[in-house]
């Protein structure tokens, strides 16, 4: 225990580290993931394909492969990313489908008579959208993305595999250099992911309840 | 709300035509960024050839790295997924019996279990049992692995059985059927079933997983391909042997996820259901939970 004790500012730092790559990546996977739904319903053909061919590819990549990729070829490749912007840019794009088939999932979750009578009463495409389709789609779509950014905050530790000092690869050097304290050392790194997943995943479970039983 | 066509018009000449024209500016725009990715690939580095001259690909021609990669490579990867998914279905069977007993001396437990192993990175839990239980990397990547997709198995399970008309059970017991007869004989079958889609998909993200073993050592595609040939032949094939680990690692990956939509179809034409979205399993689930809900809410009348 002591040995969790003295090393708690290494253990902020880790975690500040971890929240900085949640916050960050988490956003730019927002903005890429909205783009990338947007064009799967788009009414323009070569969109929908290229949008379709991103979310295959890049889920089926395995995470480690698209961090060694980010902070591993590419800078043989040229790039002078520090690793920090590197498991950034891995993480973004690595989350950016699933969200993007979260919000695409909760549209196509709105049923499709209340399409039809949005258009039976002559609204447009922008209408029928924006006034009658997303606003029903939010509240299918909260409780997926709060998973995604779940399962965020754990991807991040993979991070920590990759040159990054966040939470998992301060557990890592804790417990490397204080052998004979490895276990409260890793339950002590166990417990700052909970400290985000936990109430994340209660909130998710709330507002699942409150929202899909009003169907 | 399946296909966007009910969101517009029917697409006339003028409408047609401006879908054509962006389409095409789209495809061009794509294109062109393709392009510019492979032109930049193929570029000489500094007094090197780009990455796509063929001595860049020499080791490839040799039988040895292919026996290597196959034999080391991909059996290693396969080896443990495979071991992972058949104790990580059990476990979630377990799981979720355990999860809907009858005793909130045992419910309740499992559901904190089931809370933690869900909050925690499975890189940790492999780093966790690696150190404290010794287990060596396969073991300690199996459990990790094992641990977590049992606990997320079990919650669709759980999620699948609690779905199911009360009227299944009721007949069971009717029947004379034990609590625990009607559990496992009429319900369980039909939870499996219906969740199967959402199980085989779970499977393609442990196939997934096994690659953060190669963050805690263990032998498998990524190591052999990244590490261990790439080290041997030189940072000069690096980039070949990267290509190669993602063109293994999306074959396996895509080949299961069709596997999980032909099912899915199957499991559909079967029940009549409509057939779940193994892309999808967050509504999948959603769904089930909410039918759930509304079979409690009526439960006391």
């Amino acid at each position: 225990m002591d040995a969790v004790i003295e090393n708690l500012p290494a253990y902020f730092r880790g975690f500040g580290m971890t929240l900085l790559l949640l916050g960050v990546s988490g956003i730019a996977a927002l903005i890429i993931g909205t783009v990338i739904a947007a064009m799967r319903i788009s009414p323009v053909p070569s969109l929908r394909w290229f949008a379709t061919g991103y979310t295959d590819l890049v889920r089926n990549t395995p995470l480690t492969l698209v961090l060694f990729f980010t902070a591993i070829v590419l800078p043989l490749l040229g790039s002078r990313l520090d690793y920090v912007t590197a498991a950034i840019i891995g993480l973004s794009v690595y989350t950016s489908p699933f969200i993007a088939e979260a919000l695409r999932s909760g549209i196509n979750g709105v049923p499709v008579g209340q399409a039809e009578a949005a258009r039976s009463v002559g609204f447009g495409f922008a209408q029928t959208v924006g006034l009658i389709v997303l606003p029903q789609a939010f509240r299918m779509t909260v409780p997926p993305l709060i998973n995604v950014f779940i399962a965020l905050t754990k991807n991040t530790s993979v991070a920590g595999g990759f040159f990054v000092v966040d939470l998992f690869a301060t557990g890592r050097i804790l417990a490397n250099a204080r052998g004979d304290a490895v276990i409260p050392i890793l339950l002590g790194v166990a417990t700052f992911y909970l400290l985000i997943t936990v109430p994340l995943g209660l909130l998710a479970a709330r507002l699942e309840r409150r929202w899909v039983v009003q169907r | 709300m399946t296909g966007s066509s009910v969101l517009f018009d029917a697409p006339g000449p003028v409408a047609r035509r401006r879908s054509l024209i962006s389409s095409v500016i789209g495809a061009a725009v794509i294109l062109a960024g393709l392009a510019w990715v492979v032109l930049t690939l193929a570029a000489p580095k500094g007094n090197l050839p780009g990455y796509f001259d063929p001595t860049r690909w020499e080791p490839l021609a040799e039988p040895i790295v292919w026996q290597r990669i196959l034999t080391v490579g991909v059996w290693g990867t396969l080896s443990a997924a495979l071991t992972a998914s058949v104790l990580a279905i059990i476990l979630g069977i377990v799981f979720s019996l355990l999860r809907s007993a009858q005793t909130a001396w045992i419910r309740i437990p499992t559901a904190v279990v089931l809370e933690f192993v869900r909050g925690m990175p499975v890189l940790l839990m492999m780093l966790f049992i690696l150190l404290v239980l010794n287990t060596g990397t396969f073991w300690a990547v199996v459990a990790a692995l094992t641990l977590y997709n049992g606990a997320l198995i079990g919650e669709a399970l759980r999620a699948g059985l609690a779905s199911l008309p009360r009227g299944q059970r009721e007949a069971g017991l009717s029947l004379g059927m034990r609590p625990m007869q009607s559990k496992m004989l009429i319900e369980f079958p039909q939870a499996f079933r219906q969740m199967l889609p959402i199980i085989i998909a779970q499977l393609v993200v442990l196939l997934k997983d096994t690659s953060l073993g190669y963050i805690v050592g263990y032998v498998e595609l990524l190591r052999v391909t990244m590490n261990q040939l790439a080290t041997f032949y030189g940072n000069y094939y690096l980039f070949s042997f990267f290509v190669v680990a993602l063109v293994l690692y999306l074959t396996m990956n895509l080949l299961l996820s069709w596997f999980a939509r032909w099912v899915a179809r199957r499991t559909a034409s079967k029940t009549g259901r409509p057939a779940p979205d193994p892309d999808q399993e967050d509504q999948e689930l959603l769904r089930a939970k909410a039918v759930a809900e509304s079979q409690q809410g009526g439960q006391g009348t």
